[in-house]
């Protein structure tokens, strides 16, 4: 496929990208989420994302669970196909998909309503089977969409708006996945786009299970004091370990950093993470190193963000089960029909 | 008590403990049967449990064909103490008990009114063999050995058969042979042979298999052309996600690269396999999941989600009885209600009822067909009975020509050409609409899937008018249905009758023996075998041509009944339900007496009604 580049225009906008696509093409119905939630920042980082990255639209699968975060998808990519599945199902309902067609890039959308309470079970196993993807949760610490109850990922001692003191241990959902295997980890903040934004093109071009956890404040009901999912409380104990800059493939690498502060991560599709570091010798490459480094600085009460972990070499889901390259959902008669003869044989063994 | 004489007509059951690889001998024998021109029906009866509980295996030998189960046991191979007395009890007047006879009994352990037939087996094998293990298999040989000496089976016809089991483990062969032998040597030299229970060579099996439903379910999915298989073990279906991943794995596997072309993914629940079959379906591939009723339990949310958002899905439910923790090692048709409404809100659903494995391959391929056509969940609906036990059956057949009908999809094409798309638009009349795999075309045709807030174009609406206009389309497409699932069957009775009976699914065999039954009682009826739900008209038609109508099932609360005069507004009195639900199959006399019953009361009970 060739796509023409168009003349520039002065609204930034309407800037087309090396497929000729305007950031408007990335967009998506007019959001009816409360004015100030955090879930529509995140959709804008997402149209930013993907625009930057010049993915074509309509090859990205969006799919999600249900919840105003799962709502979101309706309001961002208008081009790509979606899927507003059940409540905690987004999982296994993507994994469905993504076996059906290798090709497609797939990007999931939850809450922690849904990925944490009565998904966590799909989210786990999703993390385990390594689905080539992007899983991003939307992370406010509340069911927003039934009206501010208290949700797993709701820190012990946080409270509601109503005044009801949290009393459950709060799930980390970037510990978990790292612990169930996910080869990227990263945690933001959707009050920090240009930290959001690189995160998001960095898992996009991962070949793995690519997982962000996105604090999201909900202005309607966790956004009081009290609440550790509140932007003010947030900001405030924000410890970014790096800051990414993504270079994809066909950019040029120019600047140069001082080595040491400075971690490169090539990805298997060439993309470049460029990490400069903010936490002293934080290593993206190790696993268990980053597990306790979470440990230890939640129990510091920080909340930790920055690319977490990553494996530069994934293993995804079809690796795995060894499918063909070809997509299953292309194959037909001819690929999958043993025909009469192997039938003639089959019925003359059952004699 | 004068000892049962038969000839091709008699029950064998053996009474084994559960892993002590009584299986395969008690196939060997079965088949040795079916080699000799003579049908078999075989079923398991097992508890759930892997080791050490009893497990029987009935034996059906019937020349006339009749593969349904049937009551009482002519012969009785008991070689499983703890349910001697059951065993035993179990045996028809005049009937034989064969039995290992190396410790002495007393008397009191044997009926009066039956044969005994006692081998040592146990000396003989310790005799034999040093090995503990190898004592246990042979023994098991040895025992055939014996009843084909017994029953006059040809036993260069069970060499055979050893000989083909142990192709390619040549070394097992003459071992086997010689136990077989050490057993008929045994029989013949110290029992009376043959006795009053005989096999004959006959003609009666002509190009029938043998082949176990799930096995059968598992190859029309690969045939159907399904890539994705997502699913959760459950007894009894579990065999036919493992049948669909041999066959995969014989037909399926890139010759050159060793790469497959399906995906097979032991999902962590079945809420987790239904969500894998709709992502896949939703984009493109044939997928299925295989379950047992629990599993359909589970599954309910998604089931509505599928409905609603109109994504393909097959599901082959393997019926066992309820519930969860019951006994899920028992055939039961009683999942029809949960699978036919399976869901919140207005739901209903396509079902399909195999009445054998042949079915089970036919209906497992269409299903296929049928989901893509109708992008709905389709239901096949086996059950123990035939899913889990070898059945003889017409071969399978497949025409190279048919091509898959994957419904009304919108390609590249039209989109570029710039038709007309929207998801939800009945574009033809018939409640289908067209819909476009994720990908397709760069700027036309991708829509948002969500249960039922959308207009005919995908997009989001709460409107009243929308979701009727919606739910209307929904009822449209299922009178389409009607047209395209499998059409019923009706057998006329040789005379004109006024007597009918409905049936369906695995009642098949014993519906049809009792139907010959009661016709030599001089009760002849007409017998219509559904295939598929929704109701075509032919079942309706059929009701109306009868003055009585039986309808035969195999679960407590008539379930189909309850189908049919809800779906067809049919007066309940006019359908006369037969039900048999203890776990077992149901067998022609069940049927038969069932039925004679109400049409010929007995006289005492006349009588009553008369004074009444
Ligand atoms: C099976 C089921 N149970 C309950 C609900 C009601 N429900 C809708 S959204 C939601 C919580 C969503 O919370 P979260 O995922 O955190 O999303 P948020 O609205 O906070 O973005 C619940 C409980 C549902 N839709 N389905
Ligand atoms: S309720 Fe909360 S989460 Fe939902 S839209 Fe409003 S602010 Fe966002
Ligand atoms: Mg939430």
């Amino acid at each position: 496929m060739t796509y023409l580049a168009k003349p520039k225009l002065h609204h930034p906008s309407l800037q087309p990208n090396q497929l000729g696509f305007t950031r408007r093409d990335y967009e998506g119905a007019i959001s009816t989420l409360c004015a100030g939630c955090g879930h529509d920042s995140i959709s804008a980082a997402l149209i930013q994302a993907c625009y930057q990255l010049d993915l074509p639209p309509h090859r990205i699968a969006k799919l999600s669970g249900i919840g105003c975060s799962s709502k979101t998808p309706t309001y961002f990519l208008g081009a790509s196909h979606g899927f507003n599945s059940v409540h905690g199902r987004m999982p296994s309902v993507l994994t469905g998909a993504n076996l059906a067609n290798r090709d497609l890039i797939y990007l999931g959308v939850s809450g922690d309503g849904d990925s944490a309470s009565i998904g966590l079970g799909q989210f786990a196993h999703l993390m385990r089977r390594g689905v080539n993807m992007t899983y991003i949760v939307e992370n406010n610490g509340v069911y927003g969409l039934t009206k501010g109850q208290f949700s797993a990922t709701s820190d012990r001692g946080s409270k509601s708006k109503k005044g009801a003191i949290n009393a459950d241990e709060a799930i980390d959902m970037a510990a978990l996945a790292l612990q169930l295997g996910a080869t990227f980890v990263a945690r933001s903040f959707s009050g920090d786009k240009t930290q959001l934004v690189p995160l998001i093109e960095a898992a996009l071009s991962h070949q793995g299970t690519a997982f962000i956890d996105c604090i999201s404040p909900c202005v309607a009901f966790n956004n009081h004091v009290g609440s550790t999912k509140s932007f003010d409380y947030v900001r405030e104990h924000n410890e970014a370990v790096n800051f990414l800059d993504v270079i994809t493939p066909r950019a040029e690498i120019t600047t140069e950093y001082d080595e040491g502060a400075v971690q490169e991560v090539t990805q298997h599709d060439g993309s470049v993470l460029r990490l400069r570091k903010l936490a002293g010798d934080y290593d993206v490459n190790d696993r268990i190193a980053a597990m306790r480094f979470l440990a230890e600085h939640h129990a510091q009460g920080e909340i930790v963000t920055g690319l977490l972990f990553v494996d530069p070499e994934p293993e995804d889901l079809h690796v795995h089960i060894k499918t063909v390259p070809t997509p299953l959902k292309e194959l037909n008669e001819t690929a999958l029909c043993p025909g009469s003869a192997a039938l003639a044989k089959l019925n003359a063994s059952l004699r | 008590m004068s000892p049962i004489s038969a000839t091709n007509d008699f029950v064998i059951k053996f009474a084994n403990v559960n892993g002590s690889g009584s299986a395969s001998a008690n196939q060997l024998f079965g088949k040795s049967i079916i080699r000799m021109g003579v049908p078999v029906a075989p079923r398991n009866i097992f508890p759930s449990n892997i080791q050490g509980l009893p497990t029987w295996y009935e034996i059906r030998v019937s020349e006339a064909g009749y593969l349904g189960a049937r009551a009482g046991v002519d012969f009785m191979v008991a070689m499983n103490p703890q349910t001697w007395t059951q065993d035993v009890a179990s045996i028809l007047p005049g009937g034989y008990l064969f039995y290992d006879s190396s410790k002495p009994m007393p008397k009191s352990k044997f009926r009066e009114d039956i044969n005994v037939i006692g081998v040592p087996l146990t000396e003989m094998c310790n005799r034999e063999y040093t090995d503990a293990r190898q004592r246990q298999l042979f023994k098991n040989i040895i025992y055939v050995g014996a009843l084909s000496a017994l029953l006059d089976i040809e036993v260069e016809v069970l060499e055979t058969l050893i000989g083909e089991q142990f192709k390619g483990k040549d070394k097992l062969i003459q071992p086997n042979i010689h136990a077989l032998h050490m057993g008929r040597d045994y029989a013949l030299n110290n029992l009376k042979c043959p006795i009053g229970l005989r096999v004959r060579r006959a003609n009666a099996v002509g190009d029938r298999i043998s082949i176990e439903g799930n096995a059968a379910a598992g190859l029309g999915a690969v045939y159907g052309g399904a890539t994705v298989c997502a699913w959760y073990p459950i007894t009894p279906s579990t065999s036919l996600a493992e049948a669909f991943t041999k066959y995969c794995t014989k037909f399926r596997v890139d010759p050159e690269t060793g790469e497959n072309k399906f995906a097979i993914v032991q999902a962590e629940d079945e809420l987790a396999s239904i969500g894998m079959v709709i992502g896949a379906a939703w984009n493109g591939s044939r997928a299925f999941t295989a379950t047992s009723g629990p599993g359909i339990s589970l599954m309910q949310e998604f089931l509505g989600l599928a409905y609603f958002a109109e994504v393909p899905a097959v599901i082959f439910d393997v019926q066992r009885t309820g519930p969860s923790t019951g006994m899920p090692t028992r055939s039961q048709q009683c999942d029809v209600l949960s699978c036919a409404y399976a869901s919140h809100g207005d739901t209903k659903h396509v079902l399909l009822f195999p009445e054998d494995p042949h079915e089970c391959f036919t209906m497992g391929a269409q299903s296929f067909d049928l989901a893509d056509r109708l992008q709905t969940p389709i239901f096949v609906l086996l059950d123990l009975d035939i899913g889990m036990n070898e059945r003889l059956c017409a071969p399978l057949e497949w025409d190279d020509s048919r091509l898959y009908d994957r419904g009304k999809i919108m390609t590249y094409e039209a989109l570029e050409a710039g038709k007309d798309f929207g998801r939800y638009l009945d574009v033809d009349g018939d409640g289908i609409p067209y819909r476009t795999y994720p990908g397709t075309h760069p700027k036309r045709g991708s829509f948002f899937t969500r249960g039922s807030s959308k207009d005919r174009y995908a997009k989001y609406t709460e409107e009243a008018t929308a979701y009727k206009d919606n739910m209307d389309r929904l009822l449209r497409k299922f009178e389409t249905a009607k047209g395209l699932v499998p059409r019923p069957i009706e057998t006329k009775a040789k005379v004109a009758t006024r007597i009918g009976a409905l049936y369906y699914g695995s009642t098949s065999p014993a519906m049809r023996e009792a139907a010959e039954l009661l016709a030599a009682d001089g009760m002849p009826i007409d017998i219509m075998r559904v295939r598929g739900f929704p109701f075509h008209q032919d079942v309706v038609d059929f009701i109306n041509a009868h003055d009585e109508v039986f309808i035969v099932e195999q679960n407590r609360d008539a379930q189909l009944r309850t189908l049919v005069v809800n779906e067809c507004s049919i007066d309940p009195a006019r359908l006369v339900p037969v039900l048999h639900y203890d776990g077992t199959p149901i067998t022609a006399t069940f049927i038969s007496e069932g039925i004679a019953m109400r049409l010929n009361p007995p006289v005492q009970q006349r009588l009553k009604e008369a004074v009444a």
